[in-house]
């Protein structure tokens, strides 16, 4: 742009009189609603506690579900256990997304070499998605060493990691190929005229968009993944389920069993928010590629 | 034609919600505490005015007319036999019968249901009129439960396959760097973690069967049960298996099973009284002859 020498230098620009007093009037709401927000909050939880602490019974559930002394004596027990749902959920976890990425990827191969393959992974992933969980934990737990085969370890928690691996692949093998079954067949087309060989398509283009689609159905199997360490127990291992349950048989007071449920709810909430950010952070990087 | 005014949405709610909190709190508003004792009447205490005589065959039961008795599935042999409570057969089925006689009720009266070991003794409001599942009477489950006197005087045992380490345990110190395991909420994990407390995390089970699967599988040195049990467990379930010794029991008291009966049931009075006439008329001791193998030899640890 070039500045003209006969137009006057423009005026700094004043808001007018109608502006000012517009802006004036939305801030005046925007105060207001905030306000009428935060007493409504206020009034909502003071009815709602009023109403909980005056509710007949109240003091009962309190010594039933929230007694200092039970919390006290169980919350070490309990953490002790929770170690053993985080090692199985670590392990467990990375091992069910390896594997079911692998089994989602044997059954989208194409070719008709490939049929036996993809018809081993289509039957793995039929019976373990069908399989009750605890009749795979029983059977792997109690089972497998009753085989007396040389080699085979028979700690009831490597098992149950085992059969909880055998049962989470499965799940999460179908929603990696969900995703890769929503890339547009262009995409894979469009890289096969690049010149991409058939896995590199599948791998530069097709799994990138594929994983990212599905991180939140990810998560929920990852979460799920999680609560059901606790099953473990089932082969004797003391678990923070366990844990609780132990100090609740002794002293029929459930208190233990509200301090793991919080322990429990309180790991996944991070674990959601952590997710989530990558996945934003992931769409950000991938909308800023576009520009060539 | 409209209404002249109607409600909006807003002017509803307030007194919707207030009767919803109000329906609520009237629907789940609990019981009354029940006063009543500790302790199940003894008949040499006096009966509480609340329990009429025990007439035979027409007590305040559960489901009229019948006597509804709680035990766990699977019922475990010796105290039962085939998994079947209601053949009679094995030593509490046959204590249930005979207790179920000395009240009236003959054997086509009596109906079985299954309650889990574990909430059999837990606090709340029973659907039976007593429970036989082994349950031993201590303090901690008297203040949720009514017990009957005892029917059996227990003493816990620790067995393990022949070839383990603790085979020849002759002490309690000996079994410190065992694996042992015993099922949730029984006397028997009570006694690991209480008087053996071994260095290695006791194993927990749910339900005895498993603990027995986790012996045979040598996933546990050895476990905990009670001895009439031990004894069937050698005998007939892991051939290969000992009892390597009973414990002596801990307190002044002997361990005793009784019958669980909801807190302030009607029935304590009159179960208590036929578990005592059973005791003094010999009947109890002629079931146990039949029923359960003597326990000849089984060291004591110390």
């Amino acid at each position: 742009m070039t500045v003209r020498d006969e137009v006057a230098p423009a005026e700094p620009y004043k808001p007018s009189a109608r502006r000012i007093a517009r802006e004036r009037h939305r801030r005046a709401r925007t105060r207001r609603s905030f306000a009428v927000a935060t007493v409504s909050t206020v009034v909502t939880a003071a009815v709602l506690v009023t109403l909980t602490v005056n509710s007949p019974g109240w003091s009962r559930t309190r010594e039933t579900f929230f007694n200092g002394h039970y919390a006290r004596v169980a919350l070490p027990d309990v953490l002790r256990g929770l170690w053993l749902n985080l090692q199985l959920m670590v392990v467990c976890g990375a091992v069910v997304l390896v594997a079911g990425l692998v089994i989602a990827v044997l059954r989208t191969l194409r070719g008709p070499v490939f049929f036996p393959l993809r018809a081993l992974a289509t039957a793995y992933v039929d019976f373990f998605r069908g399989l009750p969980l605890i009749i795979c934990i029983l059977a792997v737990v109690f089972g497998v060493p009753a085989l007396r085969l040389n080699g085979v370890t028979h700690d009831p928690v490597v098992l149950g990691g085992f059969a909880l691996c055998l049962t989470y692949t499965a799940y999460v093998a179908e929603v990696f190929r969900a995703g890769i079954e929503t890339v547009h067949p262009s995409q894979r087309a469009a890289a096969r005229s690049l010149g991409l060989s058939s896995a590199q398509a599948m791998r530069h283009v097709v799994l990138p968009q594929a994983v990212r689609r599905v991180v939140p159905p990810l998560l929920n199997d990852l979460v799920s993944l999680q609560k059901d360490t606790g099953l473990v127990s089932i082969g004797g291992a003391v678990d923070a389920v366990q844990a609780a349950q132990i100090v609740a048989s002794r002293s029929f007071n459930y208190t233990p069993y509200v301090i793991a449920g919080a322990i429990f709810v309180a790991l996944t909430i991070p674990m959601t928010r952590f997710t989530d950010w990558v996945t934003a952070r992931m769409n950000r990087r991938q909308s800023q590629e576009g520009s060539v | 034609m409209r209404p002249a005014i109607t409600p909006s949405p807003r002017r509803v709610a307030l007194p919707a919600a207030a009767l919803l909190t109000l329906a609520l709190a009237v629907g789940c508003s609990p019981q009354d505490d029940d006063t009543a004792s500790d302790t199940p009447a003894s008949p040499s205490s006096g009966a509480p005015a609340t329990t009429a005589a025990c007439a035979p065959g027409s007590l305040p039961t559960h489901s009229a007319g019948k006597l509804t008795i709680g035990t766990d599935n699977p019922a475990y042999d010796p105290w039962f036999s085939d998994n079947k409570p209601s053949n009679g057969k094995g030593y509490e089925s046959a204590v249930a019968y005979a207790v179920a006689k000395q009240l009236g009720y003959p054997q086509d009266q009596v109906v079985w249901k299954t309650v889990p070991f574990n909430s059999a003794f837990a606090p709340g409001v029973k659907d039976f009129d007593f429970d036989i599942n082994q349950v031993s009477i201590n303090a901690d489950r008297k203040k949720a439960v009514d017990f009957s006197p005892g029917y059996y005087d227990v003493r816990q045992a620790v067995i393990a396959r022949k070839g383990s380490k603790i085979a020849g345990a002759h002490a309690i110190a000996d079994l410190k760097g065992a694996k042992l395991g015993a099922q949730i909420g029984t006397t028997s994990l009570d006694f690991i973690t209480d008087v053996v407390k071994p260095s290695k995390q006791p194993a927990v089970f749910q339900r005895n069967d498993l603990a027995v699967a986790a012996l045979k599988n040598g996933q546990v040195d050895g476990i905990v049960v009670d001895l009439p049990t031990a004894f069937y467990i050698t005998g007939a379930e892991v051939p290969d298996a000992k009892v390597v010794g009973q414990f002596a029991n801990t307190g002044g008291t002997p361990e005793q099973f009784g019958l669980v009966l909801d807190k302030g049931s009607k029935l304590t009075d009159c179960v208590s009284r036929a578990v005592t006439a059973l005791r003094s008329d010999g009947t109890l001791a002629a079931i146990e002859k039949q029923w359960l193998s003597d326990a000849v030899d089984a060291p004591v640890l110390k």
